[in-house]
């Protein structure tokens, strides 16, 4: 087979029926186009989604929890019998974490972790006139807490580096800040457990969009928490890691919790809840880009077949003077890989523009601050996927009228005219 | 010397079954040999296209025996048959049969290309040639759809020619012109039997056209009546 000849016959064809061809490639073009834009835009939206949650949540979470003591004193006497007491009370109250400094060094230097940043957690009051609001404040290492959790993102008014910068400063969850008419530069006061009082200036607002995690948390950083706690400059009562690797938090936190003795909380037992939306969101996406490639293929397939029997004379012409049946499949085929060439090309360019366009169509809402615009993915996945889909349907849409025009005798074409 | 045989056929029976099974050729024997100028009549619908068709390979669905240049074609591959269309036998239909978006020029070269004996230089020169041979050297870069009926057969009995083949096999190739381009049509079969001493196989049903050749086989029915 002379594969020049083949391709210039191909080509010829094509370009003598530019209009015909260019039909055909806006077909295919057109499927490519949907299916890139409509794909980066769910997987946009899901990853906003994933990300909500993913990108404020530590992979592991090391922390101590009031529980009763599993060695009971009775156990020492009666041995490790059935022993039954009733109405154990916890014993010593401690959330600290033992020997932090050390966990956080160790952790620290942990290929596996990708950043460490440790937390106070303490319950306050804030005295609003006459009237006490409950609230949570979080003493967060700010530069570890931007780092690994985005939290400038959420926090909407002001300067998350203030917490730092300036002391006794709080950022006020958007919920608690609009019940207590705290504005910036306002110094509010708050009350903790053990009963100290504390004035705290508010440098800025936090917006998660959870709206009840909003009426509750604030941020300080963690020295003012220490301070507020009256504790001294190690003291932790929360360890947040993020690991390289997602997949391996639940394995990583079954082995460190027991070497720290502590608590050790992986992301996937946290949210389980997440873990199931989040494959549901995938199944349909998949279920979506499966069903338009398919309705694309068969676009593509009619158009292919109906142009191939268009060009029945020419095949019955070329095989008049000698061209085999293989040659004519070749030059079909050629023709229609072209057209699945040049029309996915365009239509994955047209696809990545159309994305960027969706890119700008404003989407503001309450529940997600950082959001201004329609989140689009422009993940190569669905480039690539795109890209051998039109080749692969234009090559199938091509081969089967081809092998069958190719198989027949030239006089059964003649002889229909 | 003894002129060699290019084509023989035996016993060749063809049957339509569509609506009913229909014999349509009812075992045909005849061979021509090198240089004859044969021609086929006969009355509408008494199979002298189907024979065509089967002579020249195009159709395969038939019982007999049929051998060009001394091979037997009744069993070989399809791709072989493809080559021994390519190569021995130059066919003009009756209407033109050209590839619309190729120029005279280049629907001429094609079958050469296809054979691959000589360089694309070189057949274009050949191709030219037998162009100016009929006439149409002028029209050569023209689409083959701006060119008359007339000018169109031309070019494709170029087309038959190009590979010098074996034999040129027409199916009523002036049938669907005008009195003078038919002239000129038959015009250059003659040339080319006297000439060039070109075997070739015409089917008509000019009775004017087939006293000009130097034998003719007339069918009825399906047989063949007389030589």
């Amino acid at each position: 087979m002379k594969f020049q000849l083949i391709f210039d016959i191909a080509k010829a064809l094509l370009i003598a029926r530019w209009k015909q061809t260019l039909v055909a490639a806006v077909g295919v073009t057109f499927s490519i186009t949907m299916f890139v834009a409509l794909l980066g835009f769910m997987n946009g939206l899901n990853n906003l989604l994933d990300g909500l949650i993913l990108n404020r949540s530590p992979h592991v979470r090391f922390f101590n929890e009031i529980k009763p003591n599993p060695d009971q004193p009775i156990e020492g006497f009666y041995g490790e019998g059935m022993n039954i007491i009733r109405s154990i009370k916890p014993s010593g109250g401690l959330l600290k974490i033992h020997n932090g400094g050390a966990i956080l060094e160790n952790l620290k230097n942990d290929p596996r972790v990708l950043g460490v940043a440790p937390k106070i957690s303490l319950q306050v009051f804030y005295n609003v006139g006459n009237i006490d609001i409950t609230g949570v404040i979080n003493g967060i290492d700010v530069q570890a807490e931007r780092s690994l959790f985005a939290f400038e993102d959420y926090v909407t008014e002001g300067n998350a580096e203030d917490l730092e910068n300036i002391s006794n400063s709080i950022i006020l969850g958007k919920g608690a800040a609009d019940r207590m008419l705290a504005n910036i530069g306002d110094v509010i006061q708050a009350t903790t457990a053990s009963g100290d009082r504390f004035r705290l200036r508010v440098v800025g607002y936090y917006q998660s969009g959870l709206q009840d995690l909003d009426n509750v948390q604030s941020y300080a950083s963690i020295s003012t928490a220490q301070k507020m706690l009256g504790e001294p400059s190690n003291y932790m009562t929360d360890i947040q890691v993020k690991l390289n690797d997602f997949d391996q938090s639940p394995a990583f936190a079954r082995e460190m919790g027991p070497i720290f003795g502590t608590q050790a909380e992986d992301i996937q037992m946290a949210n389980a809840q997440f873990e199931t939306g989040s494959d549901i969101r995938n199944m349909i996406s998949y279920a979506v880009g499966i069903t338009l490639l398919i309705v694309s293929g068969f676009g593509i397939y009619n158009i292919l077949n109906m142009m191939i029997y268009e060009k029945m004379d020419t095949i019955a012409i070329l095989k008049a003077i000698g061209f085999s049946g293989l040659d004519v499949k070749g030059i079909f085929m050629t023709i229609a890989i072209g057209i699945g060439i040049f029309g996915g090309g365009i239509g994955l360019f047209l696809g990545y523009l159309l994305s960027m366009g969706i890119d700008q169509v404003p989407f503001e809402t309450e529940a997600l601050p950082t959001v201004k615009t329609f989140p689009v993915s422009y993940d190569p996945k669905y480039y690539i996927i795109g890209g051998v889909f039109s080749l692969l349907t234009t090559f199938l849409a091509g081969y089967l009228p081809a092998r069958k025009a190719s198989s027949i005798d030239p006089v059964e074409i003649i002889r229909g005219k | 010397m003894e002129k060699k045989t290019v084509l023989e056929a035996k016993s060749i029976h063809k049957y339509f079954y569509n609506p009913t099974k229909a014999e349509v050729l009812k075992g045909l024997s005849f061979s021509i040999k090198a240089g004859e100028f044969v021609s086929v009549v006969g009355k509408s619908g008494c199979g002298k296209s189907t024979l065509l068709y089967i002579l020249s390979t195009m159709d395969t669905d038939y019982k007999g025996e049929l051998w060009i240049d001394g091979e037997p074609m009744r069993k070989s591959s399809p791709t072989y048959l493809s080559r021994i269309r390519n190569e021995k036998i130059g066919f003009v239909f009756q209407f033109h049969y050209l590839l619309n978006e190729f120029t005279a020029l280049e629907n001429v070269m094609i079958p050469g290309l296809k054979l691959g004996k000589y360089s694309k230089q070189e057949l274009e020169h050949k191709a030219m040639e037998k162009l100016r041979i009929f006439d149409m050297a002028d029209h050569a870069t023209k689409k083959a759809n701006q060119l008359s009926g007339g000018q169109k057969q031309r070019v494709a009995i170029a087309r038959a020619l190009i590979n010098d083949p074996l034999i040129i096999m027409g199916d009523e190739p002036s049938g669907n012109l005008d009195k003078k381009n038919s002239d000129i049509v038959f015009g250059i079969f003659q040339e080319l039997a006297k000439e060039f001493h070109q075997t070739l196989l015409i089917v008509t049903h000019d009775p004017d056209f087939a006293a000009g050749t130097d034998r003719t086989i007339t069918m009825e029915d399906g047989k063949i009546l007389d030589e």
